[in-house]
């Protein structure tokens, strides 16, 4: 018996797992356990949540291995880490770690303005970030095995995320009622290949698993994302930029879940104490927003 | 001789033939059938389309309530910590153990861990199936794999014999079985990645991400 790993059915179907979960970062081995504590699905590892990286401004790196070791060591789950875009040695190093998922992440500082990385030459999965399908079919196409919206990381704003995640369920929803004949122009209009416009309309959904991610600090932002029909939830700053993070960790699980009870979803918002600062994204200008970094 | 050996071959062949219509006489009768998806967490909706491609009528399983009229259950891949905690908060456990004493229930990784009586570590646990299961125990994901198993119990039982396409995702094994509890599948190093007891089945993959509906079937003709 032949036994194959690396594969695409394996790179997918670990995101496959995380469905109906929430990705939560964490900065140490101590966030890392009240994370998993709380029910997170899986646990990103780095060295400053997206607040932090904006507040510091300077240039933002992948994290110490060090530290990912630490709470790869701490925790049961999987554990996720970033590398900046177009960083393929970073990458490398993190494969080398053992970490489960890299997360090609415009939340650092992209090390490439041209490209990203040829994920397929990897034997770990990758996630990355989308604004609309284009982009999203692009990153696929380089070898990702889960795609997550940008939204604006760190601002506990949600606005971006619903508008990426309306963006790419619209294209979903409008290359179902599109003929054959019309999908290359509808490739060649996003920047998609092709190949994947046609199996994202045979399949009536995007081929890889689909998160929200950028801007979610609350149990109804969480599963207002899910409404509009992601997958699953990155929280970032949120939770541990908030009063009682296990508390808030622990109601925004139970949120994705119930995700269409509107009666839970009232029961697990009460007395979660402060929620982090927000940062309104409409007043923010060009220079600090994150979601542009990625081509 | 040869006339006997061949004879047995013949007989063998008909016994499969038997086997395959039965088999699909009973794929038939499921048709009548309600099989419920726990849907905390995890890869729910695969399972849920491939009991709708054997056409069984299926539910998604958040709340006890949601238990009611289901013919059997199936605990899907994800992370058995993330359900455990979710099944605790909302007051599935014991729920969940009436319901596994009286009809059929399988777990596919994450639900393997949470069927079982002892995984070495505290978390909340079903503890339905008499197995020790160890977490993660192939490694992390980068050793995840995909290989081919004779499960013979499953191609006698769906008259088939072809291996089943299994796939591993940070997959735990069954590390010893006990009393009423049988081993259905091993690695060829020995290491038990399929488990029955009665009407409960325990499997380390996750049939559910391939085309192979044979372990569906199977599981929908234990919940009969």
């Amino acid at each position: 018996m032949e036994s194959k790993t690396g594969t695409w059915t394996e790179k997918k179907g670990l995101a496959q797992m995380l469905k109906g979960g929430v990705i939560m970062d964490v900065v140490n081995a101590e966030q890392a356990r009240i994370a998993e504590e709380a029910g997170a699905c899986a646990v990103m590892a780095l060295e400053r949540v997206p607040a932090d990286i904006r507040a510091d401004g300077g240039v933002a790196r992948m994290s110490d291995p060090e530290m990912i070791l630490k709470i790869m060591d701490a925790v049961s789950i999987p554990v996720m880490a970033k590398c900046r875009i177009g960083h393929f040695v970073e990458a490398q190093i993190l494969e080398s770690l053992g970490v489960d998922y890299i997360d090609e992440s415009e939340v650092l500082t992209p090390a490439d303005e041209e490209h990203h990385i040829l994920k397929h030459n990897f034997k770990v999965p990758f996630v990355c970030g989308c604004r609309n399908i284009g982009e999203a079919m692009r990153r696929i196409g380089e070898g990702a095995a889960m795609m997550r919206t940008k939204g604006e990381a760190g601002t506990g704003d949600v606005v971006e995320a619903v508008r990426h995640a309306r963006s790419v369920m619209g294209s979903i929803r409008q290359l179902q009622t599109m003929g054959d004949e019309e999908l290359m122009a509808f490739a060649k209009n996003n920047g998609a290949p092709y190949e994947l416009v046609k199996e994202t309309k045979t399949l009536g959904r995007m081929p890889v698993v689909n998160f929200a991610a950028g801007g979610v600090a609350t149990p109804a932002d969480a599963a207002l994302m899910m409404q509009l029909g992601v997958d699953g939830v990155f929280v970032g700053s949120g939770i541990f930029k908030s009063g009682d993070p296990a508390k808030r960790a622990a109601a925004i699980v139970k949120s994705v879940t119930h995700y269409q009870d509107a009666s839970i979803l009232a029961e697990v918002s009460k007395n979660l104490g402060e929620a982090m600062v927000g940062r309104n994204t409409a007043q923010m200008p060009d220079g600090e927003r994150l979601a542009v970094r990625g081509w | 001789m040869a006339k006997d050996s061949r004879y047995e071959v013949g007989k063998e062949d008909n016994l499969r033939v038997e086997n395959r219509i039965q088999f699909l006489f009973s794929a038939l009768y499921s048709l009548t059938m309600k099989i419920g998806v726990l849907a905390l967490q995890g890869d729910f909706s695969e399972h849920i389309s491939m009991l709708k491609k054997i056409g069984v009528e299926t539910a998604e399983v958040r709340l006890p309530k949601n238990l009611d009229g289901l013919d059997g259950l199936i605990i899907p891949g994800g992370e058995s910590t993330t359900m455990g905690k979710l099944a605790v908060a909302y007051g599935l456990m014991e729920p969940l153990q009436q319901f596994g004493k009286s009809h059929a229930i399988w777990g596919t990784c994450a639900g393997a861990i949470f069927l079982s009586k002892d995984i070495g570590r505290d978390q909340p646990l079903l503890g339905l199936m008499d197995i020790k299961v160890q977490r993660n125990a192939f490694g992390r994901q980068v050793d995840s794999f995909e290989t081919d198993l004779e499960i013979d119990e499953l191609m006698k039982a769906t008259g088939t014999e072809y291996p089943y396409h299994a796939v591993f995702i940070r997959a735990p094994i069954i590390e010893s079985v006990h009393g009423n509890a049988k081993v259905l599948c091993a690695l060829e190093d020995g290491r038990i990645v399929a488990a029955q007891e009665g009407r409960l089945l325990a499997t380390s993959f996750h049939p559910e991400l391939t085309g192979d509906m044979r372990f569906h079937e199977y599981f929908v003709s234990l919940a009969k």
